[in-house]
């Protein structure tokens, strides 16, 4: 039943600054599970980017183990990292990061593209997709066209749309009003009720406790990881497809 | 294999959205290689049509023809001094010559002298007239539009008569009404008794038969200048291009004998031959384009410097894009590929309309000379173009793939 998705052991991220090292993270070690439902949280300059970064195989670490699904990507080169971003990770970013000039379809479409899926197929899925976030009827604006929530739904539905083994957000309620915030965090609840593994980093707590677990980091290091007694159940209003 | 070609097709379709996208700066780009193509195909397309409207023109002068002169053409061995020092030709020497020579198939003496032409209110100043008797056209090419050459019998008895070239003729009569008029020289009443067909080759300018008229030589030895003060050059046409070395070796024979030159004197006149005119244009042809292709392959170069920039700036400006493509999992080569074919594509659509451009050039161009843009030209500057955009996008593209995810997704 618990499959592990995650399994970082004793990783350290060391950056040379000058003659000085610095020690983005010194030693964290951590697992995480399918269809875990996880909060990051830390101040800035805690080492939770940095830990966010290597999660997603966007960087790889210094010394420690990572294995990812089983598979150990530490050692991986940039392009085999390339390859397990675009199949097995999903990103959503604070300032949602679309292709400006590009509609909603092509935006979600790309990492299916790079993933080599012909033409026909693609479109499909994707609109599919964006089916799910409920943007069936914007399939060809512009992300300048979209007001923020839309826009951070594309980017959920970029990120689902190679059915990833994890879903990677990065303070995505960030550049949104409230009760946006509070709309995507349902999704993400939504998302994560149908399976999905859902890693969110976060400085706000009230975000965080959308989450079943909490792992705060402090100093490059793992502060506390506690499951959430009070979890907060959100009350937005659903859109995911049923 | 089938997965290469797709990647391909993929990053083609992608760059294609990228080109559309950012419109503006794609023009922009593409300006440097429009200008490069265009030169290199105008003036390529220039350079054939000077090359055979030399050609052109030469044969207009009849390509079997040897011309015995005082001067000689292109002998560089003989200082002009001495040259000078030859004795002039005279009719006398020339009706000696035609008697005896057997070969050639026409002979004809011709004197040149530059006069001013008037008709009514038309005047054309300082152009050729050339005096010559009625075999002149049986040594040349020249066809008429309207009338005919002087006969024997005019020239023989220094008739006022006058043939003149196509365009003299369009200066002097605009309603091209020539024939049967008569037009003044110093004075002297002549009647034009025929035009010649429009020759068309600017490159020989004055020497085009389109820019000279044709007299009697004598009359021009009666009012126009005098038999002493000059040298006649002999036109001598032979049967065949075979037979003009068996021709040339009878005129110097005969032009010793009639001078009475003794076995161990040279020659004291010249036999010309377009041999020599051909080989003369051919260099100076040369010279044209290896001038011309270097400074087009400059501009090209230069164009190509702009094309690599822009692409700079444009990698540089879009680096949040790579980010986020090498996030949701662009490979280094597919990165690279989409800029190169980026980089391609801009410039084989500025080779086209560069080959557009020149096409309405050759358009202009050919008012003047006879040429059409050649099948060789138009897939020199595709190449070219192609060549271009792949080279000068290499760098950027580079910088493009090697860019750090993390890094450049920060970038703001």
């Amino acid at each position: 039943m618990n499959i592990n998705i995650i399994n970082i052991e004793r990783v350290a991220k060391i950056y040379q600054v000058g003659s000085e090292e610095v020690h983005a993270l010194a030693d964290v070690s951590l697992k995480i599970n399918e269809n875990e439902y996880v909060a990051i949280m830390g101040p800035s300059g805690s080492g939770k980017s940095t830990l966010m970064n290597i999660l997603g195989c966007l960087d790889t670490p210094t010394r420690g183990l990572y294995e990812f699904t089983g598979v150990s990507v530490s050692n991986m080169s940039d392009n085999e990292l390339a390859e397990i971003r675009n199949k097995k990770i999903g990103f959503v970013f604070q300032t949602f990061n679309l292709l400006p000039r590009s509609d909603a379809l092509h935006n979600v479409e790309l990492p299916l593209i790079y993933a080599g899926m012909p033409n026909a197929k693609r479109k499909e899925r994707a609109r599919l997709a964006l089916e799910k976030v409920g943007l069936a009827d914007r399939v060809d604006h512009k992300p300048n066209e979209l007001s923020g929530g839309q826009r951070q739904r594309v980017a959920i539905a970029r990120a689902l749309v190679t059915d990833p083994a994890i879903i990677l957000a990065d303070e995505p309620t960030g550049n949104l009003d409230t009760k946006t915030g509070e709309d995507i965090m349902t999704l993400f609840a939504e998302l994560n009720k149908q399976g999905n593994t859902i890693i969110l980093v976060t400085h706000e707590e009230y975000i965080a406790k959308h989450a079943e677990r909490i792992i705060r980091i402090r100093d490059g290091l793992i502060e506390s990881d506690t499951r959430i007694s009070g979890r907060i159940i959100p009350n937005g209003d659903s859109m995911l497809a049923p | 294999m089938k997965n290469y070609l797709f990647e391909i097709k993929e990053g083609l379709l992608i760059s294609l959205k990228a080109i559309r996208a950012n419109k503006v700066r794609s023009v922009l780009t593409t300006l440097g290689i429009i200008i490069g193509v265009w030169a290199v195909v105008t003036m390529s397309t220039a350079i054939k049509g000077i090359d055979i409207s030399f050609q052109e023109g030469v044969s207009s002068l009849g390509s079997d023809n040897l011309y015995i002169d005082k001067w000689s053409w292109f002998n560089n061995d003989i200082p002009w001094w001495e040259l000078r020092n030859r004795k002039n030709l005279t009719m006398e020497e020339f009706r000696k010559y035609k008697e005896a020579a057997k070969l050639p198939l026409a002979v004809a003496p011709t004197m040149g002298t530059r006069q001013t032409i008037k008709y009514e209110e038309n005047s054309v100043d300082f152009l050729i007239i050339l005096g010559t008797n009625a075999d002149y056209i049986k040594t040349t090419n020249l066809d008429f539009s309207d009338g005919r050459f002087f006969n024997e019998l005019e020239s023989a008895g220094s008739r006022n008569v006058i043939v003149l070239g196509s365009e003299i003729a369009k200066k002097l009569f605009p309603r091209g009404d020539a024939v049967d008029n008569y037009i003044k020289i110093k004075g002297r009443k002549l009647k034009v008794v025929g035009v010649l067909k429009e020759q068309g080759s600017w490159v020989m300018g004055d020497f085009n038969p389109d820019n000279q008229a044709f007299i009697p030589i004598g009359f021009l030895f009666k009012y126009f200048t005098r038999e002493n003060w000059g040298t006649i050059t002999i036109n001598v046409r032979a049967p065949n291009s075979q037979s003009i070395e068996a021709v040339k070796e009878e005129a110097i024979g005969i032009m010793r004998r009639v001078r009475g030159l003794k076995y161990d004197e040279i020659n004291d006149f010249s036999v010309n031959q377009q041999e020599g005119l051909l080989g003369e244009i051919d260099k100076s042809v040369g010279v044209i384009q290896v001038a011309g292709f270097f400074i087009t392959g400059l501009s090209l170069f230069v164009g190509a410097i702009g094309i690599m920039n822009i692409m700079f700036v444009s990698v540089k400006e879009r680096t949040k894009e790579i980010g986020i493509r090498k996030a949701i999992g662009a490979k280094k080569r597919t990165i690279l590929g989409q800029f190169i074919s980026e980089s391609a594509i801009i410039c084989l659509l500025g080779g086209f309309i560069g080959l557009l451009f020149a096409m309405l050039t050759a358009l202009i161009i050919n008012q003047f000379l006879p040429t059409v843009i050649q099948a060789d030209s138009v897939i020199l500057a595709i190449v070219i173009s192609l060549l271009t955009g792949v080279f000068s996008g290499l760098a950027p593209a580079y910088t493009a793939a090697k860019m750090d995810p993390v890094d450049a997704l920060r970038y703001e």
